[in-house]
């Protein structure tokens, strides 16, 4: 981890209580994310990735440990950290445009006029290849361009870390992939610090500089940690005969299925 | 661009060949008939109007027949035409006192409802707003809806006549009691039921309250607020209906006691026949209002 820490984790523990039962997810995830960096969190579904994702984000607040960004303790939800959620959430009643309008309009209302806001949400639905379609509404769109506009909305509030909970979960084989080269080329345009939760390994080791992997719930933590060394831009056609790349792909699988497997549900 | 150029030819002989051929192509394809063209729109809209014509008819055949004999103690529907035809052809009329026509009578008990219900709209959203949002005041102030709310709209009178001495404004009380409830109880179901998901978005983007109030809370609850509006509208034509009847005036509710008073069976008729007509729009008109407010808010 030679990385400067930008985002860090230091003993970050979360338990849920139920009553007087209380059930520890996450126990001393100690994790440093350099700036610029792409991070994949890998684990079975349970394991508390997305928690932890909740965590950064503000919406959780971790019971030990801190998380901490540029130095500051992250204590509350905020656009420095903005979120692409695994189920789109935009809303509804809005067009394509207002719904990257309304964060754009609340980040910068003080900030830019209402001419240079339009510019850069435009710029934001450019960026994802929204532009054409910003006047429909969500429900006029197909899954993958809700999860577009997702990614622009959170890129508009021009976010320190940008958090991905399974962006491309929810979605088909073939968007999928066509989307994932679009987060990698915007990746490469933006330098964004990216912290992606997924539970696909092709994705992670083709997007991620660094894949860390966690250990089964409860009280999950960081298993391992893989540095994927593969030169940017990357190609999956040309990666999917490259040694690096199906070395790292083995050294996931291997962490996933063979040492980490789930022991409930051996099917 | 071959392809394009290979064709050309065939294109400009096109007319010597179809002529060789005539005798096989020789009608042009024929143009569909107004009729044909209309067919599919015709069908459809006439089978959703030609079915309750001809119950309606059927029903109006019955009860001529059952009412026709003499000494049957009420009007056949020909008879009831030709007692209240001058008050249907003339609803404008205005003789002074409560001798209107019937646009008047029901203009005034419109007003009423319009008054009372607003204001049940608006206090009731808010009230709604209020419980869907705290769980305190849910707590508090469910279970004493809860039981107002079955209270009857008539029971309501003597008390509202009591406090404001005056039919005016009881008869608007009544329809206000009368049409909140839903109101309030729909808008809190839909404050409640906005997702988890619009609560991270308004709080990644730190929205204020006021800001989630105009830009989340109420377009997310429209559909289930218009839900409770439509049937308050319905509860307050029941009401004002009934409530007329006792405070009396100009007003279709105390137009039909004049007349069973004054035994004019036909314009009981009549007037019964108005009331539904207008119940029926003021339910479709609210349903259109929240079509075209709550377009695009059902969550995709």
């Amino acid at each position: 981890m030679g990385a400067k820490a930008y985002l860090s984790f230091e003993q970050v523990g979360m338990s849920f209580r139920r009553g007087t039962h209380a059930s520890e997810v996450l126990r001393d995830v100690d994790l440093r994310i350099g700036e610029g960096e792409y991070v994949s969190i890998i684990g079975h579904s349970g394991c508390g990735k997305s928690t932890l994702l909740n965590i950064v984000g503000g919406l959780l607040k971790s019971t030990t440990g801190e998380v901490f960004l540029e130095g500051q303790v992250v204590d509350a939800p905020g656009p420095d950290r903005a979120i692409v959620f695994q189920n789109h959430s935009l809303l509804p009643w809005l067009t394509v445009y207002g719904n990257v309008r309304i964060a754009v309009d609340k980040v910068f209302g003080g900030t830019k006029s209402s001419k240079e806001r339009h510019d850069w949400v435009m710029h934001k639905l450019e960026l994802v290849q929204m532009a054409q379609h910003k006047d429909k509404r969500p429900h006029e769109v197909s899954g993958g361009m809700k999860q577009r506009v997702g990614i622009a909305r959170a890129l508009a509030m021009q976010p320190k870390v940008l958090l991905m909970d399974e962006p491309f979960g929810a979605l088909d084989a073939l968007t999928r992939a066509h989307l994932q080269d679009s987060v990698m080329d915007i990746h490469a345009k933006l330098g964004n610090t990216v912290m992606m939760i997924t539970h696909d390994v092709d994705e992670a080791v083709l997007l991620s500089d660094r894949i860390v992997m966690m250990t089964n719930g409860p009280s999950a933590t960081i298993g391992e940690v893989l540095a994927v060394d593969l030169p940017r831009p990357r190609r999956r056609l040309e990666l999917a005969t490259d040694p690096e790349y199906t070395g790292c792909r083995a050294a996931v699988m291997a962490f996933l299925y063979s040492r980490h497997k789930l022991p409930s549900r051996a099917a | 661009m071959p392809v394009v150029q290979a064709l050309k030819p065939a294109a400009e002989a096109g007319p010597p060949i179809a002529a060789a051929e005539a005798d096989v192509v020789a009608l042009p394809l024929k143009r569909p008939s107004l009729a044909e063209r209309c067919g599919p729109v015709f069908s459809a809209a006439s089978a959703r109007v030609v079915p309750p014509l001809i119950v309606l008819a059927l029903l109006l055949v019955v009860w001529e027949l059952l009412c026709a004999q003499a000494g049957s103690r009420l009007p056949p529907p020909s008879k009831v035409l030709t007692d209240t035809w001058d008050f249907i052809v003339d609803p404008f009329y205005d003789n002074g006192g409560i001798d209107k026509g019937a646009f008047w009578h029901i203009a005034r008990s419109l007003s009423r409802v319009a008054v009372g219900f607003a204001l049940a709209a608006v206090v009731g959203i808010a009230l709604g707003v209020l419980v869907g949002q705290s769980t305190w005041a849910m707590r508090g102030l469910d279970p004493i809806f809860q039981v107002l709310r079955t209270i009857p709209p008539l029971a309501w009178l003597p008390l509202s006549l009591a406090g404001f001495r005056d039919a005016q404004p009881s008869a608007i009380f009544v329809i206000f009691i009368t049409s909140i409830w839903p109101v309030i109880i729909n808008t809190s179901v839909g404050v409640r039921q906005i997702p988890q998901d619009y609560r991270n978005v308004a709080a990644v983007i730190r929205l204020s309250w006021y800001e989630f109030f105009w830009k989340i809370t109420l377009p997310a609850t429209v559909p289930y607020i218009f839900t409770g509006l439509r049937i308050g509208v319905g509860l307050s034509w029941l009401a004002i209906v009934a409530a007329e009847m006792l405070i009396g005036g100009v007003g279709i509710g105390f137009f039909i006691w004049d007349a069973w008073n004054s035994s004019r069976i036909s314009d009981i008729i009549v007037a019964l026949t108005y009331i539904g007509l207008v119940g029926f729009l003021l339910d479709r008109l609210i349903a259109a209002l929240g079509h075209v407010v709550s377009r695009g808010t059902s969550a995709s």
